[in-house]
């Protein structure tokens, strides 16, 4: 049976290092959830915990109504697929699917069933008598897989499955992945440092930073409605303009950048601003406008470069160098001066740092 | 089409190494079935006697299963010993310093005449230990580092997570390392047991320190008779250590093929 995963307070020190800090997570039933984040963020580790091969200092790990903080790793009871695939070399393709229902006490006739059964799932019964050594990257991950859903672990977990198979290969798998997760309504801890791979699958991501998760939220949420400055340059907010607000009437606040350009920004999109805080856009968040009259933040345009579907610019501002887009209809020569302005649908308000 | 050409000094150089390689063992063969009762080659006449007079010294017939006792007795406890040790060099090698796993090939640094020395004086006489235990326990120390540097060289290509994944799937630790670990690391394990099979049954230095009256291995029987008798017995028993040597690695082509020895 699939079972909710709750982390409370979770401390993990690597010899003196702190490597995790306080964390805490919960998995629905069900639920798949990403830890997202880059290299040394503390996903793997918190992976590594849950898993039982490394101890934390302190918090726990429940599992359903049971207590896994000090279980030894062999009991926990948890499908695991690792990035290198892991599979045993020296064991058939069916006998690695069987070794968890080996393990299980499952009687061979029964077990040998089982696991072709899997392998018909993932689409590789007729491979079941070779050894590892003879599959492709694809093929070898969907054995993990399958000998990881044929236990019915009460929590599946997936360290970077994915990081070895060349891009078309793994756009197709994670579509696979996430199918068969839901097929089996297993509680899913997916670890990777793919942004997109995370946010396509993922009912929730956590996205981690020095051993903290920095925001958990829906794939939604998080790329339009960061909750700090670091999520939001981590999906993708190339802008962050500090502000503060010089006057306020009704809903709607004026607020003015360093050198003193004014905008109005409307507390009924943005929630309640704050007196001091950074107002965050990717570069279709910032329109340039050569209106002299346009409501921005004046900026030097520099080098352009052309997307498709719009003009790109650099333009340095009095708050650093920024990037905006421009319309298609006319492009803009370096040197010119203009106006980003606020896309107000695109842009987010953040709390200083 | 594209042809090579080779170098003619090329093919000379080849053949003389050959010829370097195999000769000595060519001459001890031939010498060990000379008809005379003196050490020649080429051979003249043609005889197994020498060979059967091994048998018939009392003192070869003993030290050969002496030797043949060590070289299993040593190997057997060293690649009990050395298997442990080379899987924590490797699973655990982010803890450890790296000096220590220096240690381990301390033995192959230092002369074994140095360490037959040292057994002695503190062992053989310091602890007025039985010959064959002195014997066993030199000879344990000299082909423990061929254990521990072969099996881990061979634990160095294996990838933990194949033990974690056994794990995760409910294999308990001690387990997983019979089920999975050791069969992963199997060609390394006989390759050191080559290694220290041979090591031990053709080692002088140290044994030279440690056989005493009653005890000795062949190799130093072999030395002793060499110092008494000239004729062709001593080349026999030569051919009988290649054989023996020979053997061992038949078996393992057999089974597993040499290539993994080239590994």
């Amino acid at each position: 049976m699939t079972q909710a995963l709750t982390v409370q307070n979770l401390t993990a020190h690597y010899g003196a290092t702190k490597v995790l800090e306080d964390l805490s997570l919960s998995v629905g039933k069900g639920e798949l959830v990403s830890l997202l984040g880059a290299s040394g963020c503390g996903k793997t580790t918190t992976l590594r915990l849950i898993a039982g091969f490394l101890e934390p200092t302190s918090g726990s790990i429940r599992l359903g109504d049971k207590d896994l903080t000090r279980l030894p790793a062999y009991k926990r009871d948890i499908g695991l697929v690792f990035q290198n695939y892991a599979l045993f070399p020296h064991l058939s393709v069916l006998d690695n699917v069987g070794f968890g229902l080996k393990q299980r006490g499952v009687a061979p006739a029964d077990r040998e069933k089982r696991a072709k059964a899997m392998l018909e799932r993932v689409g590789l019964s007729q491979l079941a008598d070779r050894l590892p050594g003879a599959l492709s990257g694809g093929q070898k991950q969907r054995v993990a897989l399958a000998r990881a859903l044929v236990i019915e672990p009460p929590l599946l977990m997936f360290d970077e499955p994915l990081s070895n198979l060349d891009a078309k290969l793994r756009v197709d798998m994670r579509v696979e992945i996430r199918q068969l997760q839901r097929a089996n309504g297993t509680t899913s801890v997916y670890v990777t440092h793919d942004q997109e791979e995370a946010f396509s699958i993922s009912d929730r991501v956590a996205i981690m930073n020095a051993g903290r998760i920095m925001q958990f939220d829906t794939p939604e949420t998080l790329y339009q409605r960061p909750a700090n400055a670091f999520v939001a340059r981590f999906v993708g907010f190339e802008n962050l303009v500090p502000m503060k607000v010089a006057a306020r009437d009704g809903a709607t606040v004026s607020a003015v950048t360093e050198d003193g350009s004014q905008l109005k920004l409307s507390q009924d999109r943005f929630g309640a601003i704050p007196d001091a805080f950074v107002l965050a856009a990717r570069a279709d968040g910032l329109s340039v406008s050569t209106d002299a009259n346009a409501e921005g933040i004046p900026a030097t345009l520099g080098l352009r470069t052309y997307l498709g579907r719009a003009y790109q610019y650099q333009a340095d501002t009095a708050a650093g160098q920024l990037i905006a887009n421009g319309s298609l209809s006319a492009p803009l020569e370096p040197g010119v001066q203009a106006k980003l302005v606020p896309v107000p649908d695109q842009c987010c308000v953040l709390k200083p740092e | 089409m594209m042809t090579s050409r080779i170098n003619p000094l090329l093919i000379l150089f080849t053949v003389l190494v050959y010829i370097f390689l195999m000769g000595p063992l060519i001459i001890v063969l031939g010498a060990s079935v000379s008809d005379t009762t003196y050490l020649t080659f080429p051979p003249q006449g043609l005889t197994l006697r020498w060979f059967e007079n091994i048998f018939e010294i009392s003192a070869f017939r003993r030290t050969i299963i002496t030797s043949l006792e060590l070289a299993f007795l040593a190997t057997g406890l060293a690649l009990l010993v050395g298997i442990p040790a080379a899987y924590a060099l490797n699973r655990y090698r982010i803890k450890l310093p790296s000096w220590l796993s220096t240690v381990f090939v301390l033995p192959i640094l230092v002369p074994e005449i140095v360490l037959g020395f040292s057994l002695l004086k503190s062992v053989a006489v310091g602890m007025q230990t039985p010959i064959f235990l002195t014997l066993l326990v030199g000879h344990m120390l000299l082909v423990l580092p061929y254990c521990v540097r072969v099996v881990s060289a061979s634990l160095a290509s294996f990838d933990f997570s194949i033990e974690e994944a056994a794990v995760s799937l409910g294999s308990p630790p001690a387990k997983t390392f019979f089920t999975i670990v050791l069969p992963n690391v199997r060609s390394g394990v006989i390759a050191a047991f080559i290694l220290a099979f041979i090591t031990s049954i053709n080692d002088v230095s140290t044994s030279l320190f440690l056989t005493g009256p009653g005890v000795s291995t062949l190799p130093i029987q072999i030395l002793a008779h060499v110092e008494q008798f000239f004729d062709p017995t001593i080349a026999s028993v030569s051919v009988l250590l290649m054989l023996l040597t020979v053997a061992v690695m038949a078996i393992v082509e057999r089974t597993l093929g040499l290539t993994f020895l080239a590994k």
